[in-house]
């Protein structure tokens, strides 16, 4: 009997063809609107991580109040004691010491006078230890425009524009002009020895790099740091153990009442991405609900025009003798045969799209340009584990619901009418 | 009820709800049909033909009275029992043929002994034996589509006689074809009737059909008016 209907169904390309081209496309849609939505907020929330919030981030309890004005006067001291303590205790994240900062950059000229000068902001990583990691995760070898990567003290990195903009050279002498973490003025020379671009005009407009020892030196910071980044060893941000982790610490931490004590926040309490990962994390669950929703409204429509047109079929088979339940099952089956068909069909599109825009790309940075978010300008989907199973769900539920819904029809049906039905076709 | 007995009509009532009253199709029928009779309802239209069918068929329940099928009362039959009845003892031959289009010939003949869980065997065999009884052997893998009309009601009757069933019940037949292809098909049946001993009963008013029938009962608003034995 089973042969017998699948037969009947390959067979009826208005049984068959219709419905797995629905579910086909909806599943294929729902497959790359799910690695869409993770590749692009997910590149979105590692960008922010690699370069400014970590997975999680130790700082000051005085710093955490006033953190978006870098203060680093409210620095970490003691940063290697802390530094022993967290790759003591958590020993599978890489923990990175980074300075934030502000002030002046000026380009003098050949007679010591001001030429040109610029606000900037600063970030300072630990350039000379490769264990650190740190050039690969801010893919400085990628954004680098022009020159090299800083080889010795005294060399940092500018953003293309900013460098444009005040008309710096490769291997100009430039001065910093800032104040040190106590408060006093300082003033230090570097040489230029490349210039970057984040593609991202936040950044762009106006950001140096430099090693960690050298704004030590400038900014009066020995031993000390504002931020103690670290970084899970898998690539992407996981909530539940960033929260994991930050309870442990703080719990460690919690008699200590200092307001310069060591406190943990997660990428989630940052620059306001909590609602990015909610939203990632909701999105999945919300793509699949609209798509089942929708799903089941065209295929509940499709059986029911199926319906109408097998309506014969269905009454000739119920006065044979078949049961009402057997066909309504059997029709079932059909559309687990139709769904799990087309579930397959449209995943493995959906899947094969997924890995063409992730490995090219979509290119808008040009559209991209005045953005003051952290957004990459190049956006990619992201192939993960769950979008090789997500779209079974609305592609098996939405034709089994649509069929379900269409199949009531069957016991609403008196019998007795089957046979006046059956002479008026 | 005798041994030869196999339908037993017994002061049968049916009324069908119109709007605050109700309309009365059937009206006190006694009737029995013995096995291998070959007989026909005829009356106009709406004199209850089709729904005393649908009764016998155990498509529709009585309000009034009984319908014993093969000592079985509609009364007590569930809807499965029904079914299982409907699946075993009978066969069913409409006026618009209702083969499946999607299924050749052979498997539109074989759909019923599906119901039945034969094995393949025993179809292949019951199928071939049914499609020689109507002379279609060589349309074996035609669909409906490409066969005529005569065709297409010689499939239907070779599907309701496939399983050999006790009661074949049809419903104005020859009603879609032309003189020649329904007195071929009553001639088909005629001779499954005698050479199977199968009890058919037809609902008609046409006079090709009626020519056929050796018993004649005429309904005229919805009760008995003559029920007369015309061939031996």
């Amino acid at each position: 009997m089973i042969k017998f209907l699948i037969k009947g169904l390959l067979r009826d390309s208005h049984r068959s063809r219709l419905p797995l081209i629905v579910v086909a496309l909806g599943v294929m849609l729902t497959v790359l609107l799910t690695t869409w939505i993770n590749g692009v907020l997910g590149d979105s929330i590692n960008m922010n991580a690699k370069l400014s919030t970590g997975h999680v981030k130790v700082i000051t309890k005085a710093y955490r109040e006033s953190m978006d004005q870098i203060p680093v006067d409210l620095s970490l001291t003691g940063t290697q004691e802390i530094l022993s303590e967290l790759r003591r205790d958590y020993p599978s994240v890489s923990w990175v010491e980074r300075i934030e900062f502000g002030g002046l950059l000026d380009l003098p000229d050949s007679a010591g006078e001001t030429k040109s000068q610029g606000p900037f902001a600063g970030l300072a990583v630990n350039f000379f230890d490769s264990r650190s990691g740190e050039a690969e995760r801010l893919n400085l070898n990628k954004i680098l425009i022009e020159g090299q990567l800083p080889r010795g003290p005294g060399e940092i990195l500018v953003s293309h524009t900013f460098a444009k903009k005040l008309g710096i050279s490769l291997l100009d002498k430039v001065t910093f002009i800032g104040s040190t973490m106590f408060g006093g003025m300082t003033i230090s020379n570097y040489t230029v020895s490349g210039t970057i671009s984040y593609g991202i005009s936040a950044l762009d407009r106006g950001s140096v790099i430099m090693d960690i020892s050298d704004a030590r030196k400038a900014l009066d910071m020995e031993d000390a740091c504002n931020e103690i980044l670290g970084f899970n060893d898998i690539d992407y941000y996981d909530d539940a153990k960033a929260t994991e982790l930050m309870t442990s610490f703080n719990n460690n931490h919690q008699a200590d009442n200092n307001e310069f004590a060591p406190v943990m926040i997660r990428l989630r309490d940052q620059n306001d991405l909590g609602g990015m990962i909610d939203l990632m994390d909701g999105v999945v669950g919300i793509i699949s609900f609209v798509f089942i929703l929708v799903l089941s409204v065209v295929l509940w429509n499709a059986g029911l025009v199926g319906g109408l047109r097998r309506y014969g079929e269905v009454g000739l088979r119920l006065a044979m003798g078949e049961e009402k339940g057997h066909v309504y099952r059997s029709m079932i089956a059909e559309s687990l045969f139709i769904g799990i068909s087309g579930s397959i069909i449209g995943s493995a599109a959906g899947l094969a799209l997924s890995y063409l825009l992730q490995q090219k790309g979509l290119d808008l940075s040009g559209a991209m340009q005045n953005a003051t978010m952290l957004m990459p300008g190049v956006f990619r989907t992201r192939i993960t584990t769950e979008a090789y199973y997500i779209g079974f769900i609305p592609g098996i539920l939405a034709t089994l619901i649509g069929t379900m819904l269409s199949g009531i029809g069957i016991y609403r049906r008196q019998t007795a009418r089957l046979f006046k039905e059956l002479q008026l076709q | 009820m005798n041994n030869s007995e196999i339908i037993n009509v017994k002061d049968l009532t049916k009324r069908f709800p119109m709007g605050l009253s109700e309309f009365t199709a059937l009206s006190g029928i006694n009737l029995t049909f013995s096995k291998g009779e070959f007989s026909g309802v005829v009356g106009p239209s709406g004199s209850g033909k089709t729904t005393l069918l649908n009764i016998i068929g155990l498509l529709d329940n009585p309000s009034d009275g009984d319908a014993i099928i093969l000592g079985n009362s509609s009364k007590d039959l569930s809807p499965g029992k029904a079914a299982l009845m409907r699946r075993r003892h009978m066969g069913f031959i409409f006026q618009t043929y209702n083969l499946l289009p999607v299924y050749t010939v052979f498997e539109n003949t074989e759909f019923p002994l599906l119901l039945l869980k034969m094995t393949s065997g025993e179809r292949e065999k019951a199928v071939h034996e049914a499609l020689e009884w109507v002379g279609l052997t060589d349309k074996i893998k035609s669909r409906p589509a490409q066969l005529s009309g005569g065709e297409c009601q010689r499939v239907a009757i070779a599907r309701a006689m496939v399983k050999h069933p006790e009661i074949v019940l049809a419903d104005e037949p020859t009603a879609n074809l032309d003189a020649d292809n329904s007195h071929h098909i009553l001639k088909t049946m005629e001779k499954l009737n005698n050479e199977l001993k199968t009890t058919f009963i037809f609902a008609t008013h046409d006079d090709k059909v009626i020519s056929y029938l050796k018993r004649k009962i005429t309904l005229i608003d919805g009760k008995v008016s003559h029920d007369e034995t015309v061939k031996q």
